[in-house]
């Protein structure tokens, strides 16, 4: 083949145009493997709310259900154990619940729709784990001032019994409070309330 | 016979490069002539990742990648397949000694000064390998199914939820579930099973850029610089001996100690007191309930001691996570931050020498504090260790320049 006459430009326009539309091509041939790594439908399904009964539950007891493979806890807080919440608040990074982690009608001291029932979602802020029931008044490790509250056991992150963070632990925020509903008054809806689903 | 095999050979050189490649790699290879033991790593690495594919071969044979079904059969390979506890402490065994191997290879590197030129693309291949070799071994970590591995990977996989505005996207994604589940496991194992191939590529790639560069040596000299003609060749270096069979014989004595002490962690000590496998990886994983202390493989530790020494700021986990990353991703820019005239420590200067010290130090003592439960005290310390950690590279340009060095020779000691 001759290098004469040939139109320098015309082929560089062809070559630029040919790997554009190949690489425009391989950008679409990645979706269906990006996105095949998403949750799938069933993965998707398998989030619907979960029923939590607490007729059963003492005070001062947890109960942990499985909500979206997650573990929630309900606490039966008793009378101290919510009279003693508000001398932790000096303590808090985000006493008022300031962080959007809660729906708007947990936003509120107790951080709850019924101070002695207390819903949340029993993942760490910090990486994840699921933090330790911890409570007992005064503890040997978390000091003569614990009021109750949880302890997780990877990093040390200090929750109160409001799931309301600590200040100088690794966890950033407050612990996450589900959406959740009374369907009757033991009976507890997670993942769903009146204003529709998670 | 002689004349047969020969035509064989022939036949197949026109064909396929069979004795050229032997020759450029082996028989004809110039090796230092003064290797001591820390050469020994290299072939002992490759050694450790033939034993990993082939036992993690053989343990897919029975293993089931089922989040109902895998602990189960992890637990039937060891008591009910045939030599299957063997295979798997094997594996497991291996996956330990894969990483000693390699951060001695490693520190190795550090010691001759291999990093520097002309071996800069050598050294960052190298940290590459490591990095997929860490990725190999984090999957390949929830594989048995039990609560380490569960928790482990939980937190591993929160570490990209601490990224700004997509993370709690990507995290989902990296799961396929909002926790980890049957299908994070399924994909784990995919992934545990493709890496070990891209390994052996890499390291194949690794060993192209080092035949082309040639080996360093403890003394950090350059054998093709120096003069030429030895016992079997005009044009090689004076200072080179051939790779074979002088350095396979060596290293054949690296493999038996080697083997022996594996041998010795594999019969007797599997566990190895819960550093190698972690107690609460004997019970199934369970999503409701974490494991009293986690701490991930030993391997793993100094850069999560790293991950929680930092606080979070602005609200956020991710400096820590920065950070943790930040202290593997360094190793890429070493080559460019060392600017001692000399290469190896026999000819640096007392700062370095220290600096290698406490670096080397650091690297154990954060591994240490990574397995350690969290108090005040071991948060305290990881944060002096890493950054101390930090500092052997980020002042690396100052003291590696103001430091007294020695006088190298012309040639190779002996």
């Amino acid at each position: 083949m001759s290098a004469e006459g040939v139109n320098k430009m015309r082929r560089r326009l062809l070559v630029a145009a040919t790997s554009v539309v190949g690489a425009v091509g391989t950008g679409y041939a990645l979706v269906p493997f990006v996105a095949s790594m998403n949750p799938s439908a069933r993965a998707r399904a398998a989030g619907a709310p979960v029923e939590a009964d607490v007729s059963k539950l003492e005070p001062g007891a947890l109960l942990r259900v499985k909500w979206r493979g997650k573990p929630i806890w309900v606490v039966h807080r008793t009378p101290e154990m919510i009279a003693a919440l508000a001398s932790n608040d000096p303590k808090l990074v985000d006493p008022k619940s300031e962080v959007d982690h809660q729906p708007p009608y947990c936003q509120n001291p107790t951080r709850s729709i019924k101070p002695e029932y207390l819903v949340a979602i029993g993942i760490c802020t910090h990486l994840g784990c699921s933090p330790t029931y911890r409570p007992e008044f005064g503890t040997e490790d978390l000091g003569a001032d614990w009021k109750g509250g949880f302890h997780c056991p990877c990093h040390g992150s200090r929750f109160d019994l409001a799931a309301r963070v600590f200040k100088n632990v690794p966890a950033p925020t407050n612990l996450y409070i589900p959406k959740h509903t009374y369907l009757n008054a033991t009976t507890i809806l997670i993942g769903e309330d009146r204003g529709g689903a998670a | 016979m002689s004349a047969e095999k020969n035509a064989n050979a022939s036949w197949i050189d026109k064909r396929f490069p069979l004795t050229e490649t032997w020759k450029a790699h082996l028989a004809e290879y110039y090796a230092p002539k003064n290797l001591n033991f820390w050469s020994f790593f290299g072939s002992l690495a490759i050694l450790t990742l033939v034993i990993q594919i082939v036992t993690g071969i053989w343990l897919a044979m029975n293993y089931k990648p089922d989040a109902a079904l895998a602990f189960a059969s992890v637990e039937y390979i060891m008591r009910d397949v045939d030599w299957g506890w063997l295979i798997r402490y094997m594996h497991s065994t291996g996956a330990s000694m894969f990483f000693i191997v390699i951060y001695l290879h490693m520190f190795r590197a550090l010691l001759w000064g291999s990093y520097r030129k002309p071996r800069e693309l050598l050294w960052i291949l190298g940290v590459v390998i490591y990095l997929a070799m860490m990725a190999t071994a984090f999957f390949g970590y929830l594989l048995p199914w039990g609560q380490m591995s569960y928790w482990g990977a939980q937190v591993i996989v929160n570490l990209f939820a601490a990224v700004p505005v997509v993370g709690d996207d990507l995290s989902v994604w990296v799961r396929g579930d909002y926790v980890i589940s049957d299908v994070t496991l399924n994909r784990f194992f995919a992934f545990h099973f493709l890496l070990p191939f891209v390994l052996a590529a890499l390291v194949f790639i690794h060993i192209v850029a080092l035949h082309h560069v040639g080996s360093n040596n403890p003394d950090g000299i350059e054998i093709k610089d120096g003069p030429k003609g030895n016992r079997w060749s005009d044009k090689a270096p004076a200072d080179g001996i051939p790779f074979h069979p002088y350095y396979t014989v060596k290293d054949l004595m690296g493999v038996v100690v080697f083997l022996a002490f594996f041998s010795w962690v594999m019969f007797y000590a599997p566990t190895m007191g819960g550093i190698f496998l972690e107690a609460p990886n004997f019970q199934p994983a369970n999503p409701m309930l974490t494991p009293p202390h986690i701490a991930p493989v030993w391997y793993f530790t100094p850069y999560y001691a790293m991950l929680r020494a930092v606080p979070p700021l602005w609200g956020s986990q991710f400096p820590g996570v920065v950070v943790m990353f930040g202290a593997i991703l360094i190793f890429f820019v070493l080559p460019w931050l060392d600017r001692s005239p000399v290469k190896s420590i026999r000819y640096k200067g007392p700062i370095f020498k220290v600096a290698l010290a406490i670096f080397a130090v650091s690297f154990v003592v954060l591994a240490w504090l990574g397995m350690q439960p969290a108090s005040d005290l071991s948060t305290l310390l990881s944060q002096i260790f890493t950054v101390l950690y930090f500092a052997f590279f980020l002042l690396m340009p100052i003291y590696s320049s103001l430091d007294k060095t020695k006088p190298v020779p012309e040639r190779v000691t002996a």
